[in-house]
């Protein structure tokens, strides 16, 4: 890193790379679910949620996460405010 | 005495297997343990001539296993130390002369008279690494700090639990200091995250290393090198001691002082 980035603090070291590209693989290595797969499934469950309450499906966010040697399916699915209550 | 039988294996090639085999038997071996390596990388013997006895060969693994010498005259002592022992393996065959039972059996004769059997397994995940892993009590995973070699890792250490082997305990293997502070290398902390595994040993990318090789003298013999130490660390860390990892700054000579100035104050 020359004193130019050093100084914008511009984030572009090639062991950061290495981390970040590391951690994308190993997740799909480990689950088999490559990312074509997981965007199928992730439109597959927001159809079904949406089918019982509004959400917003731009807001949603469904990741895999490593928590030790597991691995995690996360979704944070934000719901759309509603006036109208149910009866 | 209650032989351990440990396994090291890596999943990618060359990061380093053999030398580590061979230099926590010698370290072992130095801590008066009675070690035994068997080399289970059939058809690419290695381990022989990284321990210096390439000469000495006279059976090897497949011999033992069909059966045309007993276990004893396939040990190769090593004169060096007390109690550190070889078995070759074949280099004109292929890894199905030897099945998981073969290496089970193996080791368990072995067991009653040893402390130690270090098993040197061979790369990829067929066969050699099954017969490897087969007898196996305690299975060490080398990797570098790279990306290729620490997914590889990861693929393996899978496996392992997979196979009821683990938790698998992680060598790092030709750590560049250097490269680490510039930003350049993966840091251990990076690899543990990635992987989630215990970390056993840090090496330093060392050029007796490959000197010691050349003259077939394990850098662990003497630990005068900071590789050699740190092999030594292992093994201590193995007998069940509590060593800390060792510190792999650079010394802070004038010459390192001189030529950061001149590369303009970079750390």
């Amino acid at each position: 890193m020359g004193w130019l980035e050093r100084l914008t603090g511009k984030k572009d070291k090639s062991a950061d790379q290495a981390k970040e590209r590391l951690k994308l693989v190993l997740i799909h290595d480990r689950t088999d679910i490559t990312p074509h797969q997981m965007e199928i499934m992730k439109n597959e469950l927001l159809e079904v949620i949406s089918r019982h309450v509004a959400i917003d499906p731009n807001a949603v966010r469904i990741d895999m996460a490593q928590e030790g040697r597991e691995q995690r399916l996360i979704a944070d699915i934000p719901l759309r405010a509603t006036n109208s209550r149910r009866k | 005495m209650t032989a351990k039988v440990l396994t090291i294996t890596s999943g990618k090639g060359g990061v380093g297997k053999t030398t580590t085999t061979a230099n926590i038997a010698v370290a072992l071996a130095n801590l008066s343990h009675k070690v035994v390596c068997i080399d289970a990388d059939i058809g690419l013997r290695n381990l022989d001539v990284v321990l210096g006895l390439e000469n000495r060969i006279v059976y090897d693994l497949v011999d033992v296993v069909e059966g045309r010498c007993r276990l004893r005259q396939a040990m190769i002592r090593d004169k060096r130390l007390p109690e550190l022992y070889l078995i070759p393996a074949a280099q004109t065959r292929d890894k199905n002369a030897v099945s998981p039972s073969d290496m089970v059996r193996l080791c368990d004769e072995l067991r009653s008279d040893v402390d130690w059997v270090l098993i040197d397994s061979p790369a990829g995940i067929e066969r050699g690494f099954r017969n490897a892993i087969a007898p196996a009590d305690v299975v060490m995973v080398v990797t570098n700090p790279e990306v290729s070699a620490v997914r590889d890792a990861d693929r393996i250490i899978g496996l392992i639990e997979a196979e009821e082997k683990g938790p698998a305990r992680l060598v790092l293997n030709r750590v560049n200091m250097t490269l680490i502070k510039r930003g350049d290398m993966l840091n251990a902390e990076d690899v543990l995250e990635l992987l989630a595994v215990e970390l056993i040993g840090i090496i330093p990318e060392d050029e007796s290393v490959v000197v010691s090789t050349n003259r077939g003298q394990p850098v662990a013999l003497d630990g005068k090198s900071k590789a050699g130490l740190a092999f030594q660390n292992i093994a201590r860390r193995l007998n069940g001691e509590k060593v800390p990892f060792l510190n792999l700054e650079e010394k802070d000579g004038f010459f390192n002082r001189l030529s950061r100035v001149l590369r303009g104050g970079g750390a």
